[in-house]
């Protein structure tokens, strides 16, 4: 009896282990300095809390972060921290922001912020940066070494003479395919700020990079892009092991460009299309990415999500938490030397609806 | 041990149906190894009635799901050997051929595999195995001739598959279709639903939002998505404490704890709902789409039978899953339940709308 059930819960549930059931069977190599550990910490991104008016504000956005902040507090093993990879807010408001940090505070366990330009071109990051600290900043965990960049900032003369006010200047930046827009970057400052930081940690030490924007470059006219990219890439380059992990593209995205890895966020909010599939133009999507699939575009939760990372050895595998839809997982393997999807790397095993998205 | 298809394999393939014949209804899935015949459908219902399957001789699967009250047994969670209670409300035959998974939790796929579990169950028939309910078979003459006609096996032969399949196509047979719904959808009658009962189904299908799970298609209506959605329904048993109660499950079932006994017998778990079966983190309280074929006749409603009338139904939906207003939310709700803002003449219609969802040849269908 216990084996004719314990088959049909194969079966029937078909899904997918997002607790206590890390992979443990992937390969652990030996850290550089032998003393880094194997854990997890939970990536949040991309709520868009959006204010109708006072009190009120988008039920769906809410609900999709209050969903994901709930389900995060499920994991077992208990993560270590949680990282929210930007855009708390809309339009950069003091409600939205405080509304989006209110729900995040339900989270079990310290939280890193990353800042996104949907909370920063408003007031500039002042409100931001008031109430969660610098909006660039590093830390060691367990033997890696963890950095936040502020990767959305632009011209100066952008954002400092064109617009009649902040909330003209928020808008602007809120657009996609907007000619008046303008490419993010992080800036030579900060790229010296990088420079100094990482000059203190030893080449073997594992990284871990944060960002809003990808810190390469896949389609400019939403902004999937960094304009100072390979510049900040070079300055990575030296260490053997290094993740790049971002929001802002509201879509599965892998790739691996020399010892670098990156994954992006899914968004507790909406998904974006793939950009070649909707503007019907060129663009750099990562030849790793296997393209999220859409089971249901009638069901509200499709397509968004989030993730836990599970660091081992200072690799990364990513762990795609999708409402209504199957689960990815996209791990580092050690032989093809970059990130893979553990179900469907291979066209072969890939839905229908993965062609189109 | 039965080798059993899918009823999704099944549906691709599509060739192995039968017509159910009834306006509003598709073909019948019917497994490739599990045909359909006279002799066997009479041997289930025989089998579905027959309370010595059970540890004080008087349950039968009819027992909960009595004919008279469309296949449920109008108790909020049902009642076991001795009295004893589970977690979850019996939900009704009628229709469960279409199903694509079983239980609330969809923790069977095929109801060959569900009609295996209440008997051993501890709170439902409370049989140790499917010894006493096989041993019960074997010596019953009438038992025998009809296993040795239908399967072509001796006494010593008779298992559990096929006890299971000739269960699976009696209840195929539980059927309801040709509803007034039906007849002025389907069968274009304008006059089979009264005016108020096609503003309900305005209603179903626009402002209510029903139709988004509770299914109505081009050609037949099942009134179900076969998925699993969080509707808000019992999280007050387990609300904050989701965590430990996840956590106690996982290490209780990864430790060889049964599912299905589980469920029943803890109230606490039982609320975990798909989760328990998928152990995926975003079906934590998600539990199956029902029909809502002959749904006046089914209450109390929900997983648990904790609302009593439709209308206690259609306030529940209107307050974006919960009972009254201002009570909280849970966090795992399915972001498609939401307040619906109904007035009061609209929820009365979407009532009386349901009760256009009764097909009233059930009796005569099944008396065969």
């Amino acid at each position: 009896m216990n084996g004719y059930s314990r088959r049909d819960f194969v079966k029937s549930g078909g899904a997918l282990l997002a607790l206590s059931s890390l992979p443990l069977s992937m390969v652990e190599l030996a850290f550089g300095k032998g003393d880094a550990q194997r854990f997890t910490f939970a990536y949040i991104s991309d709520s868009h809390i959006t204010q109708i008016k006072g009190r009120e504000f988008v039920r769906n956005w809410d609900r999709g972060l209050i969903r994901a902040v709930t389900e995060a507090n499920l994991l077992d093993p208990r993560p270590d921290f949680f990282f929210y990879g930007g855009d708390i807010a809309q339009l950069g408001k003091r409600a939205e922001i405080d509304h989006g940090l209110d729900i995040l505070s339900a989270l079990r366990g310290q939280t890193h912020y990353v800042i996104g330009e949907h909370d920063y071109y408003l007031d500039l990051g002042d409100y931001w940066r008031k109430q969660l600290g610098p909006d660039h900043y590093s830390f060691d965990h367990k033997g890696v070494h963890f950095v936040v960049l502020n990767s959305i900032l632009t011209y100066d003369h952008w954002t400092h003479d064109r617009w009649g006010s902040g909330e003209e200047r928020m808008q602007q930046m809120a657009r996609l395919d907007n000619p008046q827009g303008s490419p993010f970057m992080v800036g030579e400052a900060q790229r010296k700020w990088l420079q100094q930081d990482l000059s203190k940690v030893s080449r073997d030490t594992p990284l871990v990079v944060f960002s809003h924007s990808p810190l390469q470059k896949i389609y400019k006219g939403w902004n999937f892009w960094t304009d100072d990219a390979e510049q900040v890439q070079a300055l990575l380059e030296p260490f053997a092991k290094v993740t790049v992990l971002y929001g802002h593209v509201h879509q599965i995205q892998t790739n691996q460009i020399g010892n670098i890895s990156f994954h992006a966020a899914m968004a507790t909010a909406w998904p974006w299309p793939y950009p070649a599939t909707y503007r019907q133009q060129a663009s750099y999507l990562p030849k790793l990415t296997v393209n999220m699939n859409r089971a249901d575009p009638f069901f509200e939760r499709d397509a968004t999500g989030w993730q836990f990372i599970d660091l081992h050895s200072g690799l990364a595998n990513v762990h795609y938490t999708l409402p209504g839809n199957r689960n990815r997982v996209v791990a580092f393997d050690e032989k093809l030397g970059h990130p893979a999807d553990l179900r469907y790397r291979l066209a072969a095993n890939r839905e229908p609806s993965q062609t189109h998205y | 041990m039965i080798k059993r298809l899918s009823l999704s394999c099944l549906l691709l393939g599509a060739s192995f149906t039968t017509s159910a014949g009834l306006l509003g209804l598709p073909p019948v899935p019917v497994p490739v190894d599990n045909p359909q015949t006279p002799e066997k459908i009479a041997l289930g219902k025989r089998l579905f009635n027959d309370a010595r399957f059970s540890a004080d001789g008087k349950v039968s699967c009819a027992t909960c799901h009595q004919q008279a009250k469309a296949f449920t047994d109008g108790l909020p969670v049902s009642k076991g050997f001795n009295d004893l209670t589970g977690t979850r409300n019996a939900p009704t035959v009628i229709n469960a051929a279409y199903m694509r998974s079983l239980f609330w939790d969809g923790r069977e796929p095929d109801l060959e595999g569900q009609s295996m579990q209440p008997p051993v169950n501890p709170v439902e028939g409370g049989l140790p195995d499917h010894g006493p309910q096989l041993r019960v078979i074997r010596g019953d003459p009438e038992y025998v001739r009809a296993f040795k006609r239908v399967f072509g096996v001796e006494a010593g032969q008779i298992a559990m598959e096929h006890v299971a399949k000739a269960i699976a196509s009696f209840e195929r047979t539980i059927l309801a279709g040709d509803s007034p719904f039906d007849r002025y959808f389907y069968g274009a009658d304008q006059t089979a639903m009264t005016a108020e009962q096609v503003q309900g189904l305005k209603l179903f299908v626009g402002k209510g939002r029903c139709v988004s799970c509770h299914r109505i298609e081009q050609t037949q209506a099942l009134f179900t998505d076969n998925r699993f959605h969080n509707i808000g329904i019992g999280f007050k048993k387990i609300r904050g404490k989701e965590q430990e109660i996840a956590a106690a499950y996982l290490q209780s079932k990864h430790r060889g704890a049964n599912v299905d006994v589980t469920v029943l017998t803890k109230q606490d778990m039982s609320e975990l709902g798909r989760f328990a079966v998928t152990e995926n983190v975003t079906q934590v309280g998600a539990f199956k789409t029902p029909t809502l074929r002959n749904i006046a006749e089914t209450g109390p409603y929900m997983h648990d039978g904790s609302l009593e009338t439709l209308e206690d139904v259609i306030d529940f939906y209107n307050n974006g899953g919960r009972v009254k207003e201002n009570d909280p939310l849970s966090g795992f709700l399915s972001g498609g339940i939401r307040p619906l803002d109904l007035s009061d003449r609209e929820k009365q219609q979407l009532v009386a709308f349901l009760k256009a969802l009764t097909s009233h040849q059930l009796e005569q269908l099944t008396q065969r």
